[in-house]
């Protein structure tokens, strides 16, 4: 990795290659996400179609993920200005609000199968879960780099380097991509039923 | 190994000192990091070198697993009468002995074996062995970088790769067999574990493997792309950039959006299979009984399936293209005909490839008005294929060609295509599909067009750039045996086949003999086999010659010994991590100088000389 950044100094005005890297991967994810829905168009408009509305719980973990995702930006920006309170404070309450979204979008299949609406119904159930608990696996390897960030957040001795900052930006910058999409996701299933 | 002492100064190092750029490389020693002992020098490596090579030879073992399982098939529908009862010690119980000793394939074991060779065949051999093998010893080479953007992502790549491939020659091992369903996989069949042996532990298998190779493909992917668009050299632009790198770029873009569609569709069928959904599967029927599904839609599946379906067919035929480009200019002394036309043609293609998936579904129920469309988009793909083609030939036309074997396999390529490209020109019609929709017509047009075509490319690039990975040649003797006997044997296989498939020949079917309208064929699915098992023969050859001039071919004593203007062939011979042992060379023109001005040849490193107009255009 050090000789591909050492490259990229050299050519001015290029972008860091892993964020590059990152927004490729950005779109193949995209594109995991477009072949779900468009399977749930195809097959809702086959017909033989339930329509429910979501559980009150995926609009609350809708607002803690962007609300983490804004708390992300800001702990970005702290450690760039290198305010060591404020950066650090910001970094574990995105965190929280990341877990606490996951415990929510449980909440939210707890409530879905309390009313009667299991995998093996109607599949406008199924494809909630299957949308929403891939999704969560994306998120789940979001809070696993904002565990590695804190890790370095608080274990190391506070030095806002390029390197670090870089670092930072990788994690916060798929974070953000995580939140847009699960919006995406929530407006989609909210409003295409 | 080839360990010679390449310590001559050329006129390449005067220039590359005089005006490559210092990227400080030699002074980190990071090149110990990643060579440090056998194990990171040759099973963890991070170098794209190695990795390329690792890769390579894994594809060769597939390759070799998966043609041997198509001559066992073969034998089955050219002998169906012929006792293979000596096959018992490597197939054990998929051999059924009767009272008299004769010995029959199982028939569901056939499936298995059909299904597998495509598996096999498509992604491990045609997807990882190919664009894997070279994307990955060509890319960093030709744009003059160290190495790729990830080292380290692009070790996993392999490693994903050899794990997918782990499982599933395991599951070549299980009791109940590995997966029989066709390697497309299409529901029902693939859902239902009580629907056939295969569809039990063979499918989870079949389809765990698929999503770690995936995996392997996309973290691939995403390094060939950040490489090439990121990590070019000084005064490489785009449009110096050789139609190998063009032709890697395109491909990785491809992967990296169609794979993900197929682990989409490949996870709702997981769900189908594990926890009782009803994505595609309707009200069915098994043994008498009624299963809980209720209201999925098989052809869902297949919509999924072939949205990545379709681009794999470029992600496959698009590297041998480049390979073939690439190989042709510099084996015929002449600049590739039509360069931008070249590049055009790879964009338009990789865009049409997007949009003609449902011509794989004519006749599974698809509204025939939206047939249509997909007709028109399929044939219009045949306008940039018949342009590459074009400039293929007039690439070749009054070339000094220099007819050894990777020039020989280069054209064989062109040869092949053309061949299996104007029969996708009848399927691509949804009229005509009707009566050859699934007959071995379709089974002939896909061999050639991009097995075959694809496998030809491949073997043009391993003779051209055998030199670059292990400092010798191969054997040019044993190299033209190979090509010879692949080209007319492919063609002693599969031209039969249109006749049959026209006849109505259904494929996947286990034995003919006891149809009326098709016992009389017997001599011609002889015929085939008998080719098939030479050209098996020939390729066994290939492997022996590859693996004696690793150790034993001819030396190479100079650094370029075909006189190409890429880059790679500035490199040493033998060279270490970080391809250039100074400083790295700086780019001055496109790539397809030849014959310029009376030179022969101009590197890519050569600055153009006072008052020289720039070759390309």
């Amino acid at each position: 990795m050090e000789i591909s950044i050492k490259q990229v100094e050299q050519q001015q005005g290029t972008l860091n290659p892993l964020k590059f890297a990152l927004w490729i991967s950005l779109a193949s994810i995209s594109m995991l996400f477009a072949g779900f829905i468009s399977a749930y168009m195809v097959r809702q408009a086959a017909g033989n179609w339930f329509e429910f509305v979501l559980p009150w719980y995926f609009t609350a973990s809708t607002m803690m993920i962007i609300i983490s995702s804004v708390l992300a930006h800001l702990a970005v920006e702290q450690f760039k200005k290198g305010k060591e309170r404020l950066y650090k404070f910001y970094l574990l309450m995105t965190f929280v609000l990341g877990l606490s979204f996951v415990v929510l979008q449980y909440e939210g299949w707890q409530a879905m199968l309390a009313s009667g609406i299991d995998l093996k119904a109607n599949p406008s159930g199924a494809f909630v879960y299957v949308i929403s608990g891939v999704h969560v696996a994306h998120v789940l390897a979001g809070l696993a780099g904002w565990v590695v960030a804190m890790v370095h957040g608080f274990g190391l001795k506070f030095k806002p380097t390029q390197k670090r900052i870089n670092r930072l930006q990788l994690t916060a910058q798929y974070w953000h991509y995580v939140d847009i999409l699960w919006v995406v996701l929530f407006l989609f299933l909210t409003y295409y039923r | 190994m080839a360990n010679i002492a390449d310590t001559t100064y050329t006129k390449e190092d005067a220039l590359i000192e005089e005006l490559g750029y210092d990227d400080h490389f030699h002074e980190h020693h990071h090149g110990d990091k990643y060579q440090a002992s056998f194990i990171t020098k040759y099973i963890f490596s991070q170098d794209h070198k190695v990795i390329a090579k690792q890769f390579l030879i894994t594809g060769m073992i597939w390759a070799i697993i998966g043609s041997a399982m198509s001559v066992i098939f073969r034998l089955q529908l050219g002998f169906p009468e012929e006792s293979i009862a000596w096959l018992k010690p490597i197939l054990g119980k998929w051999i059924v002995l009767d009272s008299t000793g004769m010995g029959k394939l199982d028939p569901e074991f056939y499936y298995a074996l059909v299904t597998m060779h495509g598996t096999i065949i498509v992604f491990f051999v045609l997807t990882a062995g190919l664009s894997g093998t070279f994307s990955n010893l060509l890319i960093p080479l030709q744009v003059g970088a160290r190495d790729m953007a990830s080292p380290f992502l692009n070790m996993l790549s392999y490693w994903f790769f050899f794990l997918a491939g782990l499982i599933m020659f395991f599951s070549l091992f299980l009791n109940t067999g590995p997966f029989s369903g066709g390697w497309v996989a299409y529901p029902p069949l693939s859902a239902l574990p009580e629907a056939s042996n295969g569809s039990k532990a063979g499918m989870t298998l079949w389809i765990t493997s698929l999503v770690f190779f995936v995996v392997s493909v996309l973290l691939g992917g995403i390094n060939y792309i950040t490489t090439v668009l990121n990590l070019r050299t000084k005064g490489m632009t785009m449009w110096r950039m050789p139609l190998t790198i063009w032709a890697f770029l395109v491909t990785a873009i491809l992967a990296l959006l169609s794979f993900p569609v197929l682990v989409s569709g490949f996870l709702l069928l997981m769900f189908d299979r594990g926890f009782g959904t009803s994505f595609y599967l309707s009200e069915i029927f098994i043994g008498g009984q009624a299963l809980d599904y209720v209201g999925g839609s098989p052809i869902l599946y297949q919509h999924l399936f072939w949205f990545l379906g379709h681009p794999e067919v470029y992600i496959i035929i698009l590297p041998a293209m480049g390979l073939t480009s690439e190989v042709l200019s510099v084996q015929s002394r002449k600049p590739i005909f039509g360069y931008r036309a070249m590049v055009l043609s790879i964009l338009a293609i990789a865009f049409l490839s997007f949009i003609v998936w449902a011509h794989h579904m004519f006749m599974s129920g698809v509204n025939p008005f939206i047939s249509n469309i997909f007709v028109i988009f399929t044939l219009i793909i045949a306008v940039p294929s018949a342009v590459k083609v074009f400039n293929w030939i007039a690439t070749l036309y009054k070339g000094n060609v220099r007819l050894n074997t990777p020039s020989l396999f280069a054209i064989g390529f062109v040869s092949m295509f053309i061949s299996g490209g104007l029969t996708g020109i009848f399927l691509g019609s949804s009229a005509i599909d009707i009566q050859l929709h699934d007959t071995y017509f379709v089974v002939a047009h896909f061999h050639i067009v991009m097995g075959v075509a694809a496998f030809m490319g491949m073997f043009a690039g391993v003779y051209h750039w055998f030199p670059k990975m292990y400092g010798r040649f191969m054997n040019e003797t044993l190299g033209k045996i190979h090509f010879w006997g692949t080209l007319i044997g492919a063609y002693i296989i599969f031209w039969p086949m249109h006749y049959l498939g026209m006849i109505g020949f259904p494929r996947r079917y286990y034995s003919f003999d006891t149809f009326d309208a098709f016992r009389d064929f017997d001599g011609l699915n002889k015929f085939i086999t008998i080719g098939a098992i030479v050209v098996f023969g020939v390729q066994l050859l290939f492997v022996v010659n590859f693996f004696y001039s690793i150790w034993k071919g001819r030396k190479q004593t100079t650094r370029n010994p075909w006189g190409a203007s890429t880059l790679e062939w500035t490199t040493p011979i033998n060279p270490g991590h970080g391809n250039w042992p100074g400083k790295i060379p700086s780019v001055h023109r496109w790539p397809y100088d030849y014959g310029k001005d009376g030179i022969e040849f101009t590197q890519q490193i050569t600055p153009l000389a006072e008052g020289e107009e720039p070759g390309e255009h």
